[in-house]
Protein backbone atom coordinates (compact mmCIF):
# COMPACT_ATOMS: atom_id res chain seq x y z
CA UNK A 1 0.00 0.00 0.00
CA UNK A 2 1.83 3.22 -1.15
CA UNK A 3 0.46 6.74 -0.74
CA UNK A 4 1.86 10.01 -2.71
CA UNK A 5 -0.06 12.38 -0.29
CA UNK A 6 -1.43 12.52 3.13
CA UNK A 7 -4.55 12.34 2.27
CA UNK A 8 -6.73 10.39 4.58
CA UNK A 9 -9.07 9.40 1.32
CA UNK A 10 -6.08 8.33 -0.32
CA UNK A 11 -5.06 6.19 2.52
CA UNK A 12 -8.26 4.45 2.92
CA UNK A 13 -8.72 4.02 -0.84
CA UNK A 14 -5.02 2.25 -0.68
CA UNK A 15 -5.95 0.36 2.02
CA UNK A 16 -8.95 -1.59 0.28
CA UNK A 17 -11.27 0.03 2.56
CA UNK A 18 -14.85 0.99 0.49
CA UNK A 19 -14.42 4.83 1.06
CA UNK A 20 -17.21 6.95 1.76
CA UNK A 21 -17.55 10.66 0.65
CA UNK A 22 -20.50 13.33 0.76
CA UNK A 23 -20.80 16.71 -0.34
CA UNK A 24 -21.88 20.26 1.23
CA UNK A 25 -23.33 22.62 -0.58
CA UNK A 26 -22.07 26.37 0.57
CA UNK A 27 -24.36 29.02 1.12
CA UNK A 28 -25.41 31.73 -0.94
CA UNK A 29 -24.25 34.43 1.63
CA UNK A 30 -21.33 34.89 3.88
CA UNK A 31 -22.88 32.96 7.14
CA UNK A 32 -20.60 29.76 8.06
CA UNK A 33 -23.35 28.25 9.85
CA UNK A 34 -25.32 26.45 7.53
CA UNK A 35 -22.43 24.99 6.02
CA UNK A 36 -20.99 23.92 9.56
CA UNK A 37 -24.22 22.63 10.20
CA UNK A 38 -24.59 20.77 7.32
CA UNK A 39 -20.58 19.35 8.43
CA UNK A 40 -21.23 18.15 11.38
CA UNK A 41 -24.47 15.63 10.24
CA UNK A 42 -22.25 13.90 7.81
CA UNK A 43 -18.62 14.11 9.68
CA UNK A 44 -18.87 10.67 11.70
CA UNK A 45 -20.33 8.65 9.07
CA UNK A 46 -18.19 9.93 5.78
CA UNK A 47 -14.42 9.87 5.21
CA UNK A 48 -13.77 13.01 3.20
CA UNK A 49 -16.66 15.68 2.13
CA UNK A 50 -16.48 17.33 -0.94
CA UNK A 51 -17.11 21.02 -1.42
CA UNK A 52 -19.28 21.95 -4.34
CA UNK A 53 -17.73 25.25 -6.61
CA UNK A 54 -20.84 27.20 -7.45
CA UNK A 55 -22.72 24.49 -8.49
CA UNK A 56 -24.96 24.63 -11.43
CA UNK A 57 -23.48 27.88 -11.94
CA UNK A 58 -25.42 29.63 -9.07
CA UNK A 59 -22.96 32.08 -6.78
CA UNK A 60 -22.21 30.62 -3.86
CA UNK A 61 -19.52 31.19 -1.06
CA UNK A 62 -16.46 29.85 -2.60
CA UNK A 63 -15.34 26.09 -2.67
CA UNK A 64 -12.10 27.34 -1.06
CA UNK A 65 -13.01 28.82 1.66
CA UNK A 66 -16.04 26.82 2.82
CA UNK A 67 -12.69 23.70 2.71
CA UNK A 68 -10.42 25.74 4.88
CA UNK A 69 -13.83 26.27 7.56
CA UNK A 70 -14.24 22.32 7.02
CA UNK A 71 -10.31 21.51 7.72
CA UNK A 72 -10.49 24.23 11.03
CA UNK A 73 -13.15 21.98 11.82
CA UNK A 74 -11.04 18.96 11.56
CA UNK A 75 -12.67 17.67 8.87
CA UNK A 76 -11.48 15.84 5.32
CA UNK A 77 -12.37 18.44 2.42
CA UNK A 78 -12.40 17.39 -0.90
CA UNK A 79 -11.81 20.66 -2.70
CA UNK A 80 -13.94 20.84 -5.96
CA UNK A 81 -12.91 22.60 -8.91
CA UNK A 82 -14.38 23.77 -12.12
CA UNK A 83 -12.26 25.82 -14.84
CA UNK A 84 -15.54 27.81 -16.35
CA UNK A 85 -14.45 30.43 -13.93
CA UNK A 86 -10.95 30.64 -13.44
CA UNK A 87 -8.31 30.94 -15.78
CA UNK A 88 -4.82 28.94 -15.14
CA UNK A 89 -3.56 31.63 -13.46
CA UNK A 90 -6.41 31.60 -11.15
CA UNK A 91 -6.83 27.67 -10.90
CA UNK A 92 -2.96 27.35 -10.38
CA UNK A 93 -3.52 30.24 -7.18
CA UNK A 94 -6.33 28.44 -5.87
CA UNK A 95 -4.33 25.42 -5.92
CA UNK A 96 -1.22 26.78 -3.88
CA UNK A 97 -4.32 28.36 -1.59
CA UNK A 98 -5.46 25.51 -0.85
CA UNK A 99 -2.39 23.72 -0.45
CA UNK A 100 -1.09 26.07 1.92
CA UNK A 101 -4.35 25.19 4.03
CA UNK A 102 -3.36 21.20 3.57
CA UNK A 103 -6.05 20.50 1.63
CA UNK A 104 -5.05 17.29 0.36
CA UNK A 105 -8.24 16.30 -1.66
CA UNK A 106 -9.08 17.95 -5.60
CA UNK A 107 -12.02 17.01 -7.67
CA UNK A 108 -11.24 18.52 -11.05
CA UNK A 109 -14.48 19.52 -13.64
CA UNK A 110 -15.41 21.63 -16.24
CA UNK A 111 -18.58 22.84 -14.64
CA UNK A 112 -22.17 23.36 -15.26
CA UNK A 113 -23.14 26.34 -18.53
CA UNK A 114 -23.17 29.34 -16.82
CA UNK A 115 -26.98 29.62 -17.97
CA UNK A 116 -28.10 27.52 -15.93
CA UNK A 117 -27.53 30.00 -12.97
CA UNK A 118 -27.91 33.12 -11.61
CA UNK A 119 -25.24 35.15 -13.92
CA UNK A 120 -26.66 33.81 -17.63
CA UNK A 121 -25.54 36.98 -18.75
CA UNK A 122 -21.84 36.52 -17.86
CA UNK A 123 -18.58 34.87 -19.72
CA UNK A 124 -17.07 31.47 -19.28
CA UNK A 125 -13.65 31.26 -19.22
CA UNK A 126 -12.67 27.55 -19.97
CA UNK A 127 -8.99 27.91 -20.62
CA UNK A 128 -8.29 24.67 -19.85
CA UNK A 129 -10.72 22.10 -19.62
CA UNK A 130 -11.12 19.46 -16.82
CA UNK A 131 -8.54 17.17 -18.01
CA UNK A 132 -5.59 19.57 -18.04
CA UNK A 133 -6.33 20.63 -14.99
CA UNK A 134 -5.78 16.95 -13.94
CA UNK A 135 -2.73 17.23 -15.58
CA UNK A 136 -1.97 20.86 -14.13
CA UNK A 137 -2.36 19.17 -10.76
CA UNK A 138 -0.22 16.36 -11.01
CA UNK A 139 2.36 18.39 -12.70
CA UNK A 140 2.15 20.94 -9.59
CA UNK A 141 2.31 17.88 -7.04
CA UNK A 142 4.68 15.65 -8.72
CA UNK A 143 6.91 17.40 -10.92
CA UNK A 144 6.99 20.66 -8.08
CA UNK A 145 6.12 23.43 -11.08
CA UNK A 146 3.89 25.61 -12.34
CA UNK A 147 2.62 25.81 -15.92
CA UNK A 148 5.16 28.06 -16.84
CA UNK A 149 8.11 26.16 -15.93
CA UNK A 150 8.93 28.21 -12.91
CA UNK A 151 9.59 25.71 -9.50
CA UNK A 152 6.84 25.45 -6.81
CA UNK A 153 8.26 26.00 -2.98
CA UNK A 154 5.96 23.41 -1.17
CA UNK A 155 4.27 22.13 -3.75
CA UNK A 156 0.49 20.99 -3.21
CA UNK A 157 -0.15 17.40 -2.14
CA UNK A 158 -3.17 16.93 -3.37
CA UNK A 159 -4.94 13.71 -4.09
CA UNK A 160 -6.43 14.08 -7.40
CA UNK A 161 -10.22 13.18 -8.51
CA UNK A 162 -12.27 13.48 -11.78
CA UNK A 163 -15.44 12.51 -12.43
CA UNK A 164 -16.85 10.56 -14.67
CA UNK A 165 -21.12 9.86 -15.83
CA UNK A 166 -21.24 6.95 -17.73
CA UNK A 167 -25.18 8.01 -18.50
CA UNK A 168 -24.01 11.08 -20.83
CA UNK A 169 -24.01 10.22 -24.48
CA UNK A 170 -22.41 9.02 -26.79
CA UNK A 171 -21.92 5.89 -24.36
CA UNK A 172 -19.19 4.03 -26.52
CA UNK A 173 -16.60 6.73 -25.77
CA UNK A 174 -18.02 6.93 -21.93
CA UNK A 175 -14.76 4.02 -20.91
CA UNK A 176 -12.41 5.55 -23.11
CA UNK A 177 -12.82 9.02 -21.42
CA UNK A 178 -12.41 7.38 -18.87
CA UNK A 179 -9.13 5.91 -19.45
CA UNK A 180 -8.54 9.35 -20.71
CA UNK A 181 -8.70 10.69 -17.33
CA UNK A 182 -6.71 8.31 -15.97
CA UNK A 183 -4.12 8.74 -18.67
CA UNK A 184 -4.20 12.55 -17.47
CA UNK A 185 -3.53 11.32 -13.86
CA UNK A 186 -6.78 11.15 -12.40
CA UNK A 187 -6.44 8.76 -9.13
CA UNK A 188 -9.91 8.67 -7.76
CA UNK A 189 -13.28 9.09 -9.58
CA UNK A 190 -16.37 10.16 -8.75
CA UNK A 191 -19.72 9.04 -10.63
CA UNK A 192 -22.83 11.21 -11.68
CA UNK A 193 -25.72 10.08 -9.84
CA UNK A 194 -26.76 6.37 -10.58
CA UNK A 195 -29.99 5.23 -11.05
CA UNK A 196 -29.59 2.80 -13.89
CA UNK A 197 -28.16 -0.14 -12.30
CA UNK A 198 -27.73 -2.01 -15.06
CA UNK A 199 -26.00 0.28 -17.46
CA UNK A 200 -23.56 1.47 -14.91
CA UNK A 201 -22.64 -2.13 -14.34
CA UNK A 202 -21.83 -2.78 -17.86
CA UNK A 203 -19.92 0.36 -17.82
CA UNK A 204 -17.41 -1.13 -14.98
CA UNK A 205 -17.32 -4.05 -16.87
CA UNK A 206 -16.22 -2.62 -19.81
CA UNK A 207 -13.81 -0.18 -17.71
CA UNK A 208 -12.68 -3.53 -15.90
CA UNK A 209 -12.04 -5.50 -19.30
CA UNK A 210 -9.47 -2.62 -19.81
CA UNK A 211 -7.88 -3.27 -17.19
CA UNK A 212 -8.37 0.52 -15.73
CA UNK A 213 -10.26 -0.51 -12.57
CA UNK A 214 -6.70 -1.52 -11.50
CA UNK A 215 -5.78 1.71 -12.17
CA UNK A 216 -8.29 4.44 -10.66
CA UNK A 217 -10.00 4.05 -7.88
CA UNK A 218 -14.28 4.54 -8.86
CA UNK A 219 -16.20 5.45 -6.44
CA UNK A 220 -20.14 5.31 -7.19
CA UNK A 221 -22.36 8.27 -6.90
CA UNK A 222 -25.81 7.95 -5.25
CA UNK A 223 -28.35 10.39 -4.70
CA UNK A 224 -31.63 9.46 -2.67
CA UNK A 225 -34.69 10.67 -4.06
CA UNK A 226 -37.12 12.99 -2.30
CA UNK A 227 -39.91 12.18 -4.57
CA UNK A 228 -41.89 11.06 -7.64
CA UNK A 229 -41.44 14.67 -8.75
CA UNK A 230 -38.14 14.67 -7.94
CA UNK A 231 -37.37 11.59 -10.05
CA UNK A 232 -39.00 13.04 -12.90
CA UNK A 233 -37.29 16.29 -12.90
CA UNK A 234 -33.51 14.71 -12.48
CA UNK A 235 -35.25 12.33 -15.86
CA UNK A 236 -36.36 14.86 -18.00
CA UNK A 237 -34.77 18.51 -17.06
CA UNK A 238 -31.22 16.90 -15.90
CA UNK A 239 -28.84 17.10 -18.86
CA UNK A 240 -26.63 13.67 -19.20
CA UNK A 241 -29.65 11.85 -16.62
CA UNK A 242 -30.60 8.64 -16.50
CA UNK A 243 -33.56 7.90 -14.25
CA UNK A 244 -35.13 4.81 -15.76
CA UNK A 245 -39.12 4.41 -16.08
CA UNK A 246 -39.56 1.43 -13.21
CA UNK A 247 -37.29 3.91 -11.01
CA UNK A 248 -40.04 6.51 -11.35
CA UNK A 249 -43.05 4.33 -11.13
CA UNK A 250 -41.44 2.65 -7.47
CA UNK A 251 -41.55 6.30 -6.18
CA UNK A 252 -44.40 7.37 -7.68
CA UNK A 253 -46.39 4.10 -6.21
CA UNK A 254 -46.49 4.76 -2.74
CA UNK A 255 -48.54 7.68 -1.26
CA UNK A 256 -46.52 11.12 -1.38
CA UNK A 257 -45.63 10.73 2.28
CA UNK A 258 -44.23 7.95 2.42
CA UNK A 259 -41.92 8.46 -1.06
CA UNK A 260 -38.94 9.92 1.17
CA UNK A 261 -38.94 6.52 2.68
CA UNK A 262 -38.85 4.78 -0.46
CA UNK A 263 -36.30 6.78 -2.03
CA UNK A 264 -33.94 6.24 0.74
CA UNK A 265 -34.84 2.69 0.28
CA UNK A 266 -34.16 2.98 -3.31
CA UNK A 267 -30.83 3.95 -2.79
CA UNK A 268 -29.35 1.71 -0.03
CA UNK A 269 -30.33 -1.10 -2.36
CA UNK A 270 -27.69 0.59 -4.61
CA UNK A 271 -25.14 1.05 -2.32
CA UNK A 272 -25.72 -2.79 -1.36
CA UNK A 273 -26.25 -4.33 -4.89
CA UNK A 274 -23.10 -2.14 -6.02
CA UNK A 275 -21.09 -2.76 -2.77
CA UNK A 276 -20.36 -5.99 -4.55
CA UNK A 277 -19.53 -4.93 -8.07
CA UNK A 278 -15.71 -5.52 -8.93
CA UNK A 279 -14.03 -2.27 -9.56
CA UNK A 280 -16.24 -0.14 -7.34
CA UNK A 281 -14.04 1.32 -4.83
CA UNK A 282 -16.57 3.75 -2.57
CA UNK A 283 -19.72 5.74 -3.04
CA UNK A 284 -20.54 9.27 -3.00
CA UNK A 285 -23.45 10.44 -1.42
CA UNK A 286 -24.97 13.60 -3.01
CA UNK A 287 -27.68 14.13 -0.18
CA UNK A 288 -28.61 16.98 -1.66
CA UNK A 289 -30.29 19.98 0.98
CA UNK A 290 -30.99 15.92 2.35
CA UNK A 291 -27.83 15.87 4.79
CA UNK A 292 -29.75 14.87 7.70
CA UNK A 293 -29.98 11.42 6.10
CA UNK A 294 -26.27 10.42 5.12
CA UNK A 295 -26.34 9.08 8.36
CA UNK A 296 -28.98 6.42 7.63
CA UNK A 297 -27.61 6.08 3.97
CA UNK A 298 -24.12 4.86 5.24
CA UNK A 299 -25.46 2.58 8.10
CA UNK A 300 -27.97 1.00 6.29
CA UNK A 301 -25.60 0.87 3.59
CA UNK A 302 -23.54 -1.75 5.66
CA UNK A 303 -20.77 0.95 5.70
CA UNK A 304 -20.39 1.73 9.07
CA UNK A 305 -18.32 2.51 11.03
CA UNK A 306 -16.34 4.06 9.32
CA UNK A 307 -11.97 2.56 9.16
CA UNK A 308 -9.82 4.73 11.19
CA UNK A 309 -6.15 4.67 9.40
CA UNK B 1 -18.72 34.27 -43.92
CA UNK B 2 -19.23 37.04 -41.47
CA UNK B 3 -22.95 36.41 -39.97
CA UNK B 4 -24.60 39.70 -38.59
CA UNK B 5 -28.07 40.20 -37.74
CA UNK B 6 -30.07 42.94 -38.29
CA UNK B 7 -30.51 45.67 -35.21
CA UNK B 8 -34.07 46.77 -34.26
CA UNK B 9 -34.91 49.54 -35.82
CA UNK B 10 -35.88 51.53 -32.43
CA UNK B 11 -32.40 51.32 -31.54
CA UNK B 12 -31.31 52.91 -35.66
CA UNK B 13 -34.00 55.53 -34.79
CA UNK B 14 -32.82 55.99 -31.41
CA UNK B 15 -29.25 56.87 -33.09
CA UNK B 16 -30.12 58.89 -35.91
CA UNK B 17 -32.76 61.12 -34.86
CA UNK B 18 -31.96 64.15 -34.22
CA UNK B 19 -29.54 64.43 -37.91
CA UNK B 20 -31.14 66.34 -41.18
CA UNK B 21 -29.04 63.88 -43.89
CA UNK B 22 -28.46 60.32 -43.37
CA UNK B 23 -26.70 57.95 -45.40
CA UNK B 24 -27.15 54.06 -45.12
CA UNK B 25 -24.40 52.01 -45.94
CA UNK B 26 -24.81 48.74 -47.38
CA UNK B 27 -21.94 46.26 -48.01
CA UNK B 28 -22.08 43.76 -51.03
CA UNK B 29 -20.43 40.81 -49.30
CA UNK B 30 -21.22 38.95 -46.19
CA UNK B 31 -23.65 40.90 -44.79
CA UNK B 32 -25.13 40.13 -48.29
CA UNK B 33 -25.16 36.71 -48.41
CA UNK B 34 -26.82 36.31 -44.93
CA UNK B 35 -29.50 38.92 -45.88
CA UNK B 36 -28.73 41.56 -42.93
CA UNK B 37 -26.57 44.42 -44.76
CA UNK B 38 -27.03 43.83 -48.62
CA UNK B 39 -28.56 46.42 -51.23
CA UNK B 40 -32.19 44.97 -50.34
CA UNK B 41 -31.50 45.26 -46.82
CA UNK B 42 -30.49 49.00 -47.41
CA UNK B 43 -33.59 49.88 -49.53
CA UNK B 44 -35.94 48.18 -47.32
CA UNK B 45 -34.30 49.51 -44.23
CA UNK B 46 -34.15 52.97 -45.71
CA UNK B 47 -37.86 53.13 -46.90
CA UNK B 48 -38.46 52.22 -43.37
CA UNK B 49 -36.94 54.82 -41.64
CA UNK B 50 -38.25 57.51 -44.43
CA UNK B 51 -42.11 56.22 -43.19
CA UNK B 52 -41.25 56.18 -39.86
CA UNK B 53 -39.84 60.02 -39.55
CA UNK B 54 -42.11 61.42 -42.13
CA UNK B 55 -45.03 59.80 -39.69
CA UNK B 56 -43.57 61.60 -37.18
CA UNK B 57 -43.21 64.84 -38.85
CA UNK B 58 -39.51 64.92 -39.56
CA UNK B 59 -38.97 65.56 -43.11
CA UNK B 60 -35.31 63.58 -43.38
CA UNK B 61 -33.05 62.81 -46.07
CA UNK B 62 -32.04 59.65 -45.98
CA UNK B 63 -29.92 57.93 -48.90
CA UNK B 64 -28.87 54.32 -49.70
CA UNK B 65 -25.49 53.11 -51.59
CA UNK B 66 -23.99 49.70 -51.30
CA UNK B 67 -20.18 49.20 -51.61
CA UNK B 68 -18.76 46.36 -53.15
CA UNK B 69 -17.07 46.24 -49.47
CA UNK B 70 -16.30 48.23 -46.63
CA UNK B 71 -13.16 46.34 -45.32
CA UNK B 72 -10.63 47.50 -48.30
CA UNK B 73 -9.58 51.22 -48.75
CA UNK B 74 -10.64 51.54 -52.35
CA UNK B 75 -13.98 50.70 -51.68
CA UNK B 76 -14.77 53.02 -49.32
CA UNK B 77 -12.94 55.59 -51.29
CA UNK B 78 -15.54 56.04 -53.58
CA UNK B 79 -18.29 57.69 -51.23
CA UNK B 80 -15.09 60.19 -50.24
CA UNK B 81 -16.72 63.07 -52.82
CA UNK B 82 -19.96 62.95 -51.26
CA UNK B 83 -19.44 62.12 -47.68
CA UNK B 84 -19.78 65.88 -46.38
CA UNK B 85 -23.59 65.73 -48.13
CA UNK B 86 -24.70 63.46 -44.37
CA UNK B 87 -24.54 63.80 -40.70
CA UNK B 88 -24.16 60.54 -39.71
CA UNK B 89 -24.16 56.83 -41.60
CA UNK B 90 -25.74 53.80 -40.73
CA UNK B 91 -23.41 51.04 -42.29
CA UNK B 92 -25.32 47.96 -42.49
CA UNK B 93 -21.92 46.08 -42.64
CA UNK B 94 -20.40 43.91 -40.23
CA UNK B 95 -18.56 45.44 -37.29
CA UNK B 96 -15.26 45.35 -39.26
CA UNK B 97 -16.74 47.78 -41.96
CA UNK B 98 -17.99 50.17 -39.24
CA UNK B 99 -14.70 50.55 -37.62
CA UNK B 100 -13.23 51.04 -41.15
CA UNK B 101 -15.66 53.78 -42.01
CA UNK B 102 -15.22 55.14 -38.73
CA UNK B 103 -11.43 55.53 -39.14
CA UNK B 104 -11.57 56.63 -42.61
CA UNK B 105 -13.91 59.37 -42.06
CA UNK B 106 -13.17 60.57 -38.97
CA UNK B 107 -15.36 63.48 -38.18
CA UNK B 108 -18.33 61.67 -39.88
CA UNK B 109 -20.33 59.77 -36.65
CA UNK B 110 -21.14 56.25 -38.07
CA UNK B 111 -23.85 53.58 -36.55
CA UNK B 112 -24.20 50.03 -36.95
CA UNK B 113 -27.04 49.20 -38.14
CA UNK B 114 -26.18 45.45 -37.81
CA UNK B 115 -24.97 43.10 -35.07
CA UNK B 116 -22.36 41.09 -36.11
CA UNK B 117 -22.26 37.76 -34.92
CA UNK B 118 -20.29 35.17 -35.70
CA UNK B 119 -17.82 33.46 -38.59
CA UNK B 120 -20.58 30.94 -39.97
CA UNK B 121 -22.37 29.12 -42.81
CA UNK B 122 -25.86 29.14 -44.66
CA UNK B 123 -27.41 26.06 -43.39
CA UNK B 124 -30.30 26.64 -45.47
CA UNK B 125 -32.02 29.99 -46.18
CA UNK B 126 -32.88 31.74 -43.11
CA UNK B 127 -30.61 29.74 -41.00
CA UNK B 128 -26.88 30.77 -40.53
CA UNK B 129 -24.68 28.90 -37.90
CA UNK B 130 -21.55 29.17 -36.49
CA UNK B 131 -18.19 27.59 -37.16
CA UNK B 132 -15.19 29.20 -36.60
CA UNK B 133 -14.01 31.64 -33.74
CA UNK B 134 -10.64 32.80 -35.27
CA UNK B 135 -8.52 31.29 -32.53
CA UNK B 136 -5.72 31.92 -35.14
CA UNK B 137 -3.95 28.47 -34.20
CA UNK B 138 -6.56 25.89 -36.09
CA UNK B 139 -6.93 22.23 -34.45
CA UNK B 140 -9.48 20.46 -36.97
CA UNK B 141 -6.96 18.24 -38.27
CA UNK B 142 -7.20 16.77 -34.85
CA UNK B 143 -10.94 17.01 -33.95
CA UNK B 144 -12.00 15.13 -37.44
CA UNK B 145 -12.97 18.74 -39.14
CA UNK B 146 -15.10 19.76 -36.51
CA UNK B 147 -14.20 22.68 -33.91
CA UNK B 148 -14.51 22.64 -30.53
CA UNK B 149 -13.44 25.82 -30.10
CA UNK B 150 -16.29 27.02 -31.64
CA UNK B 151 -18.79 24.38 -30.93
CA UNK B 152 -18.78 22.97 -27.69
CA UNK B 153 -20.18 25.78 -25.13
CA UNK B 154 -17.23 25.07 -22.77
CA UNK B 155 -14.86 25.04 -25.89
CA UNK B 156 -13.78 21.66 -24.30
CA UNK B 157 -10.50 20.29 -26.04
CA UNK B 158 -11.30 16.63 -24.78
CA UNK B 159 -14.85 16.49 -24.91
CA UNK B 160 -17.75 15.66 -24.51
CA UNK B 161 -18.60 16.77 -20.66
CA UNK B 162 -21.24 14.87 -18.71
CA UNK B 163 -24.38 16.95 -20.16
CA UNK B 164 -24.28 15.42 -23.49
CA UNK B 165 -27.71 13.91 -24.20
CA UNK B 166 -28.72 11.99 -27.37
CA UNK B 167 -26.57 13.97 -29.73
CA UNK B 168 -27.75 17.50 -27.93
CA UNK B 169 -25.69 20.07 -25.68
CA UNK B 170 -26.43 20.42 -22.45
CA UNK B 171 -27.48 24.34 -22.87
CA UNK B 172 -30.35 23.10 -25.37
CA UNK B 173 -32.23 20.40 -27.26
CA UNK B 174 -31.58 22.47 -30.22
CA UNK B 175 -27.80 22.48 -30.13
CA UNK B 176 -25.76 19.92 -31.37
CA UNK B 177 -23.02 18.37 -28.91
CA UNK B 178 -19.76 19.33 -31.19
CA UNK B 179 -18.08 15.97 -28.72
CA UNK B 180 -20.75 13.95 -30.69
CA UNK B 181 -20.23 15.24 -34.04
CA UNK B 182 -16.34 14.63 -33.40
CA UNK B 183 -16.91 10.69 -32.22
CA UNK B 184 -19.39 10.09 -34.86
CA UNK B 185 -16.65 11.46 -37.59
CA UNK B 186 -13.93 9.65 -35.90
CA UNK B 187 -16.14 6.69 -36.36
CA UNK B 188 -17.06 7.31 -39.96
CA UNK B 189 -13.06 7.99 -40.67
CA UNK B 190 -12.53 4.86 -39.17
CA UNK B 191 -10.31 7.11 -36.35
CA UNK B 192 -11.83 6.55 -33.41
CA UNK B 193 -8.55 5.27 -31.53
CA UNK B 194 -7.81 9.03 -31.47
CA UNK B 195 -10.23 10.22 -29.15
CA UNK B 196 -8.04 8.77 -26.24
CA UNK B 197 -4.89 11.04 -27.74
CA UNK B 198 -5.09 13.96 -24.96
CA UNK B 199 -5.12 17.03 -25.86
CA UNK B 200 -2.25 19.42 -24.52
CA UNK B 201 -3.08 22.94 -22.92
CA UNK B 202 -4.27 25.13 -25.61
CA UNK B 203 -1.83 28.25 -25.93
CA UNK B 204 -4.52 31.21 -26.57
CA UNK B 205 -2.04 34.32 -27.27
CA UNK B 206 -3.21 33.99 -30.63
CA UNK B 207 -6.61 34.11 -29.93
CA UNK B 208 -8.82 37.48 -28.40
CA UNK B 209 -6.48 36.75 -25.30
CA UNK B 210 -3.41 37.77 -26.72
CA UNK B 211 -4.64 41.75 -27.59
CA UNK B 212 -5.60 42.53 -31.05
CA UNK B 213 -4.49 40.40 -34.16
CA UNK B 214 -2.63 41.07 -37.02
CA UNK B 215 -1.23 39.24 -40.32
CA UNK B 216 1.76 40.48 -41.11
CA UNK B 217 2.60 39.21 -44.70
CA UNK B 218 5.86 40.97 -46.38
CA UNK B 219 5.62 38.74 -49.29
CA UNK B 220 3.09 40.06 -50.69
CA UNK B 221 3.41 43.95 -49.81
CA UNK B 222 3.95 46.43 -52.56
Amino acid sequence: MTTKTPSKLERILAAGHLAVTSEVGPPRGSDPKHLEEKAHLIKNHVDAINVTDNQTSVTRLCSLAACIRLKLMGLEPVLQMVTRDRNRIALQSDILGAASFDIHNILCLSGDHQSFGDCAKGQNVHDIDSMQLIQTVRRMRDEGKFLGGAEIDRPPQLFVGAAANPFADPFEIRVPRLAKKIAAGAEFIQTQCIYNLDKFELWVKMARNRGLTEKVHIMAGVTPLKSAGMARYMKNRVPGMDVPDDVVKRIAGVPKEKQPEEGIAICVETIQRLKSVEGIHGFHIMAIEWEEKVAELVEKGGLYPRPQV
Amino acid sequence: MIVADKKPMEEIIEQIRSYQNVLILGCNECVTVCEAGGKKEVGILASALRMYFLNNGKDMRIDEVTLERQCDHEYLEEIRDRIDRYDAVVSLACGVGVQFMAEKYLSKPVYPGVNTCFLGVTEKRGLWTERCQACGQCILAYTAGICPVSRCAKRLLNGPCGGSTKGACEIGKDVDCAWQLIVDRLKALNRLDDYEKLFSIKDWSTDRAGGPRKVVREDVQI
